[in-house]
């Protein structure tokens, strides 16, 4: 094995590169990025890079960490467009790379309204670019946001745009936002968090068309007529998997790209992060199939097991994990572990009636498989656990009853 | 070796907590509790995990095992 290449710089790719350097692989390694941009770190475009008056760098390292201590050669700028996995090659550009081991790591793009493209005043918000462009058009004098999709990202930009003071409306098709995401009851609970920060949340309802005057937006119209006037329109209806480059490659894709348990998905090329949809064996006995998802810790773990993989076919190993996300909605933390699907939703700690703090743990085949918390950080993770050691529904019980009892002497304690 | 927080860049997320909990916790307002800074060998493995999944990047490590 003696030349590394991986496909997508960001999040999964960085850590694909640095993860077989830290193991002392001492072969070329090659970082392939379509953006001219160096890594940068996604979760933040959503939210402080918003709503702080000085935007943070986002980028996880200096240019010279990867011509340096990375011994890792950048191609930023161009997208590889074609894969031939006999031939063991890409096209970038102009240029036939050639590899050993490959890894895909080309992430997700945002979807778009059909229609909107080059109306000034609608984003998405996927790229470092884009977030440069919504901040501006959010600090540049609007008073008046739309979201539409009430799913996490445009729930978060909805937070800044209230923490900016603007009047924000969300516009959701479903009738209860997140429901696949979380489940039809935590799906209300969070939508309560908009409410009562005054986000408007308006559910069940079509887009037929975003109005523009001049070339910029003037509204949004909705299926049955009515139009919400808005000055900036966030488009957050969700990412489609970067796999167009991929068509005719013989690699199997649907939605994302199709791997076994080791995240293989042709001899010598393995996937990671948000393209990658493989049989996560924790909760192949509760939830069918593969999976896929987009999630931070995840992208991060798989690029670093992909990479170690692709240099060492042969120590290849089965990747599972207990997914993990997180959200920042206004002033709190919206956090859930596991899975959602399942036959019982339990609140274990705090209220959801007004949307939280709360806990609330999800079961399936008589076990523990998801946890969502709502402003109540110290909880989730324990959850966790319990999870990814496939524990009964009832020692989270247990568990649960135990944290309600240290929660009321720490009370007591305090007020003592 | 010993563990380094970086505690403007640590926001409670706890991911460090789900695969060392003899080590990290989150407690109720957030904040990360370091249960011990030393790193013994047969905790080596999950504290690097812990490292590598932690969202803000707060955590590293320094200095070798102690033996
Ligand atoms: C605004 C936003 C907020 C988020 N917030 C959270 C959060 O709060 N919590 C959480 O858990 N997760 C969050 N996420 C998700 C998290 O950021 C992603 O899961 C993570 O970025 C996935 O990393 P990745 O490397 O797989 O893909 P990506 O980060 O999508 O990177 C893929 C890279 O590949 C490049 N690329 C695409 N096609 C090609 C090609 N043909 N050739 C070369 N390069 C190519 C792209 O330009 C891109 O740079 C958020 C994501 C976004 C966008
Ligand atoms: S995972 Fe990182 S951010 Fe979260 S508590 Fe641990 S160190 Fe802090």
């Amino acid at each position: 094995m003696t030349r590394l290449v991986v496909v997508g710089a960001s999040l999964a790719g960085l850590r694909a590169v640095e993860a077989v350097r830290r193991d002392g692989f001492d072969g070329e390694v090659t970082l392939v990025g379509a953006e001219e941009h160096l890594p940068y770190d996604r979760p933040p475009l959503s939210k402080e890079y918003l709503a702080a008056d000085e935007s943070p760098d986002t980028r996880y390292r200096e240019e010279e960490t990867f011509a340096g201590d990375l011994d890792v050669e950048l191609l930023l700028g161009t997208p590889a467009s074609a894969l031939d996995t006999a031939a063991r090659t890409l096209t970038v550009g102009d240029r036939t790379v050639s590899y050993d081991g490959l890894v895909i790591a080309t992430g997700a793009h945002a979807r778009t309204l059909p229609g909107t493209e080059g109306i000034e005043g609608v984003h998405t918000v996927r790229t470092l670019d884009d977030a440069i462009a919504l901040r501006a058009a959010l600090r540049g004098g609007a008073r008046r946001l739309t979201v539409v999709g009430a799913g996490f990202i445009g729930s978060e930009v909805a937070s800044v745009g209230r923490k900016l003071g603007l009047e924000v409306t969300i516009l959701e098709a479903l009738e209860t936002p997140l429901a696949r995401a979380v489940g039809e009851r935590m799906g209300r609970a969070l939508t309560h968090l908009h409410r009562r920060r005054g986000t408007e949340v308006r559910t069940g309802v079509a887009v037929d068309e975003v109005v523009a005057t001049d070339g910029r937006v003037r509204a949004v119209r909705l299926a049955d007529g009515t139009e919400v006037a808005t000055d900036v329109l966030v488009v957050g209806i969700g990412a489609r998997p970067a796999t167009d480059w991929l068509e005719g490659s013989g690699l199997t894709l649907d939605d994302g790209v199709v791997a076994d348990e080791t995240l293989a998905a042709a001899p010598g090329v393995y996937v990671a992060g948000d393209i990658a949809r493989w049989p996560n064996a924790l909760f192949t006995d509760v939830a069918e199939g593969t999976m896929r998802l987009e999630h931070w810790t995840s992208a991060a773990e798989q690029g670093g097991r992909a990479a170690r993989h692709a240099v060492d076919p042969a120590s290849a190993k089965p990747y599972e994990t207990v997914p993990y996300f997180w959200s920042d909605w206004y002033d709190g933390r919206v956090q859930f572990v596991g899975i959602a699907t399942g036959d019982h939703v339990e609140v274990v700690a705090g209220d959801d009636a007004e949307g939280g703090p709360f806990t609330a743990i999800y079961r399936a085949g008589g076990r523990i498989v998801g946890a969502l918390a709502v402003d109540m950080p110290a909880e989730v993770m324990k959850y966790r656990r319990l999870i990814g050691k496939r524990q009964s529904w009832d020692d989270a019980l247990e568990l649960a009853e135990q944290r309600r009892q240290q929660r009321a002497e720490r009370a007591q304690g305090a007020s003592a | 070796m010993r563990i380094v927080v970086d505690w403007d860049r640590c926001t409670g997320m706890g991911m460090c907590e789900s695969l060392a909990p003899d080590i990290f916790e989150v407690d109720d307002d957030g904040s990360l509790i370091l249960h011990t800074e030393e790193v013994t060998q047969d905790q080596e493995a999950e504290v690097r995990e812990a490292v590598a999944a932690c969202p803000t990047e707060a955590l590293s490590l320094e200095g070798p095992i102690e033996t």
